[in-house]
């Protein structure tokens, strides 16, 4: 259950960036999240209900997109979609593999209310 | 949830504690105020995604990575090893691996050659850290409550409490956990993972994460090899099938198998 101490460091983030923007109330987060980052997807979203009770981002709305990897072959440089993270390429049959997309952890962007 | 420090049960759960000292308090708020709780029965089933403001809304664009705050806390902790010449070796496993006994022995065989210091992360106990003050090493003890690793803020707290010395050796005991320790750098120098031989040969392929993440991988308990069925050719190539960078080491804690690799190893190693 890491996926709590990651939506505890995401919950910490938001409440900083947005009062450092001097924003009003966060509407919207958005996530990036790979499927190779280590995360638990359904976790995660629990995590974050859980992370979020009672404070003031309860009502926020967190949007996790989903990021399919990318790989490339370090000796062929052929691209595909590796289905674990060590794989062989499907093209030239070499093991090893460098991951090009699939491992981020990311906060995007917030959606937030404007502080009239 | 407190929304001071994060923590799930309004006071914060991970204790650092040495041996010998009494239970550890260390919630480190003066008050907790909370507001009160409603209960809204919110449906978070927009799917939308926003590239654009809207009226009375303004999008900000972070980028951040999520990690980062645990990143630079190992930086940190990195920068004072690095300071003081001490090489500190994170070392992860599944529970009962031989993770304490292999630390028993290597500060024996440490002994007059390098001083060592050790924390140990558990959930609950202090059954570790009596086990390596017995063996003669300072130790602190952090309790993750209902954490399931370690992270580097609690290695910051923990190295407060523990005297390192200069050029030591800091072995970190991390929770034992296949999963979870691999994604939280503690500003160690090495990331070690036990297997032993009387788990499954196919631990690499299940738990890759925890594989790609580590530089050095012990097998653990080679003095059962005969009465389990476990084919080390076979765990070999597994682990090198998820990194091939990997350095494996086969060991018996126990008996001493190996042992002299590993300390020549650790001796070797510049901070």
């Amino acid at each position: 259950m890491h996926e709590l101490s990651i939506a505890i460091s995401i919950v910490d983030t938001v409440l900083k960036q947005a009062e450092a923007a001097s924003a009003g109330p966060v509407s919207e987060v958005n996530l990036d999240i790979g499927v190779f980052s280590g995360i638990e997807f359904e976790s995660l979203k629990f995590s974050l209900d859980v992370a979020t009770k009672g404070s003031i981002l309860e009502k926020t709305v967190f949007n996790i997109h989903r990021v399919e990897a990318v790989a490339e072959c370090p000796t062929c440089h052929h691209l595909y979609t590796p289905e674990r993270v060590f794989s062989h390429c499907p093209e030239c049959s070499q093991p090893g593999i460098r991951l090009i997309r699939g491992t981020e952890l990311q906060i995007k962007s917030l959606l937030v209310e404007q502080n009239e | 949830m407190c929304e001071t420090c994060g923590c799930g049960q309004g006071s914060n759960p991970v204790r650092i504690t040495k041996p010998g000292e009494p239970e550890a308090s260390p919630h480190h708020h003066e008050a907790h105020s909370h507001g009160h709780h409603h209960d809204h029965d919110h449906d978070h089933d927009h799917g939308h995604s926003h590239d654009h403001d809207h009226a009375g809304q303004r999008l900000i664009r972070l980028e951040e990575d999520i990690l980062s705050k645990n990143n630079l806390m190992a930086s940190r902790n990195s920068g004072y090893f690095e300071a003081k010449g001490v090489v500190a070796l994170n070392l992860m496993s599944s529970p009962g691996s031989g993770k304490t006994t292999l630390l028993e022995k290597s500060i024996k065989a440490l002994e007059g050659k390098r001083p060592v210091a050790v924390i140990e992360g558990d959930q609950q106990t202090l059954n570790d850290a009596e086990r390596i003050e017995k063996a003669g090493a300072p130790v602190v003890q952090i309790n993750t409550g209902n954490g399931c690793h370690l992270d580097a803020e609690m290695i910051r707290r923990a190295l407060e409490k523990l005297e390192v010395q200069e050029h030591s050796v800091l072995f970190i005991e991390n929770v034992g956990n296949l999963v979870c320790p691999s994604l939280f750098e503690l500003g160690e120098k090495h990331r070690v993972v036990i297997i032993s031989v009387t788990e499954g040969e196919d631990k690499p392929l299940k738990y890759p994460t925890m594989f790609e993440h580590a530089d050095t991988c012990i097998i653990n308990k080679i003095d059962l090899l005969p009465y389990v069925n476990f084919d080390l050719a076979l765990v070999r190539k597994f682990a090198l099938t998820v990194n091939p960078h990997l350095r494996i080491m086969e060991m018996s804690a126990q008996t001493g198998e190996g042992l002299e690799d590993w300390i020549r190893w650790i001796l070797d190693l510049k901070p």
